[in-house]
């Protein structure tokens, strides 16, 4: 049920290591070309926001736990091009058509790089009708935590915070729900809500009674408490 | 109900094993085909790299501590304030400041990805993608925080914001003593990136 990529609250992964403030942005260039090539086949349009996080959450775990960031990078990207179609398995053992491919058109020129960037892909949808909470309102999170559309699909409810009972801190209106929207099944906007857990709700050592976790979650997260 | 059908003859296996000569397979193999420019890769990479970084969210820190109606407005629906200073697009959609007081401590994770400001402090850092942040900053913040060399008061609260939608976070740090008079510019020196994710604090004033 649950991805690897859903770590919230795990154990075993040691101390974290703060880097130094001049790192460079990118380590290594490769970084950086990963980067742009993603965000520059992300311009052809032929998937959302949504279905690139669940790609690289398809990842194997072994894979997963394996690659390191820009690699699961480029290996959802390959995956993702594949699966919907702009490039064929034989295309990447280079035995593919030779030519320009059909939506070579939509390809990102430079000159429309940085208004891309600005526009960037807000998710806030209008909304008929009245949120089902309000702000200091008390809600319980869905257990399990997993998508109820699509069996073994993309959710933005971690496992750490099933069947929690936290408050209402704040609604953002409607935005559009990941767990449909990875895979193709529409916008359907949903109220959005952060809501505060107290830590010890969530953990069974809590490091200070006072200590609290914020989620973003979606209305149908979420029921009353 | 559908399944996530899956299977493992994962098409990225097809590629060179090794990540720079993969990542350079795939971007000849896109350019030869004309669905990628590679002068528009230098431009995106230019963007991150020299143009949008903390010092933008920085300018917006500085200010708050030196404008109450700005700060005010900020804490109230900072979305269009930070846009109205230039920071907008990809990855900062939609924003909210959160602000560090005595009672309590802002720290900010994507515990699912890597979820992050980019428009305000550009592109995250290894620590903030790395398994050992994301997995332990809900569970025990205060152990994370000695690690960046932060320690602070048990009565002092941490409230970790799980960036699980896309709103993004940005921390407003406290402001350091002995900065009265500074103006804008100065104070903004003083803004670290990590303090505005929640794991570092200002520098002091003549630090």
């Amino acid at each position: 049920m649950t991805r690897v990529h859903d770590m919230g609250g795990r154990f075993g992964d040691g101390p974290v290591d703060p880097g130094a403030p001049d790192d460079p942005v990118f380590a290594e260039e490769w970084h950086a070309r990963a980067l742009a090539v993603t965000l520059a086949a992300g311009a052809l349009g032929q998937w959302n926001l949504d279905m690139s996080r669940h790609a690289r959450e398809c990842l194997s775990p072994k894979d997963y736990a394996s690659l390191s960031y820009f690699e699961k990078w480029t290996a959802a990207l390959t995956d993702l091009l594949v699966d919907n179609g702009v490039l064929s398995a034989d295309d990447l053992r280079g035995q593919g058509d030779e030519g320009r491919h059909a939506l070579a058109d939509r390809a990102l020129k430079p000159g429309a790089v940085a208004a891309a960037l600005a526009k960037g892909g807000p998710t806030d949808r209008p909304f008929d009708g009245e949120p089902a909470f309000a702000p200091g309102q008390r809600v319980r999170t869905l257990r399990p935590a997993a998508n109820r559309l699509v069996d073994g699909g993309h959710t933005r409810l971690p496992a750490y915070a099933a069947g929690a009972v936290g408050t209402v801190l704040r609604c953002h209106g409607a935005h559009v729900l990941p767990d449909a929207h990875a895979h193709g099944l529409g916008e359907t906007p949903e109220p959005l809500y952060t809501v505060v857990f107290p830590a010890s709700e969530l953990w069974a050592a809590p490091e200070n009674p006072r200590d609290e976790v914020t989620l973003d979650l979606w209305q149908s997260y979420l029921e009353p408490a | 109900m559908p399944h996530d059908h899956h299977d493992h003859d994962d098409p990225h296996a097809l590629l060179p094993p090794d990540p720079a000569l993969r990542v350079r397979a795939l971007e000849t193999l896109l350019a030869r085909k004309g669905l990628i420019e590679p002068a528009a890769l230098d431009e995106i990479i230019d963007t991150y790299q020299n143009r949008i970084g903390p010092r933008n969210g920085a300018q917006v820190v500085a200010r708050a501590w030196a404008d109450p109606a700005f700060r005010a407005a900020l804490l109230e629906d900072a979305t269009p304030v930070v846009a109205d200073l230039g920071f907008f697009g990809r990855q900062g959609e939609h924003v909210v400041a959160v602000e560090n007081t005595d009672e309590v401590h802002n720290m900010v994770v994507c515990t699912l990805c890597s979820c992050y400001p980019w428009p305000l402090l550009g592109i995250p850092p290894a620590w903030y993608k790395s398994d050992a942040y994301r997995s332990r900053a809900v569970r025990e913040p205060r152990k994370v925080l000695a690690e960046f060399g932060v320690t602070l008061p048990e009565d002092t609260a941490v409230r970790v914001w799980d960036s699980t939608a896309e709103v993004r976070y940005l921390v407003i740090p406290r402001r350091p003593e002995g900065t009265e008079g500074m103006g804008v510019d100065e104070l903004a020196k003083l803004v670290t990136r990590d303090s505005m994710v929640g794991t570092g604090l200002a520098r002091a004033s003549g630090a």
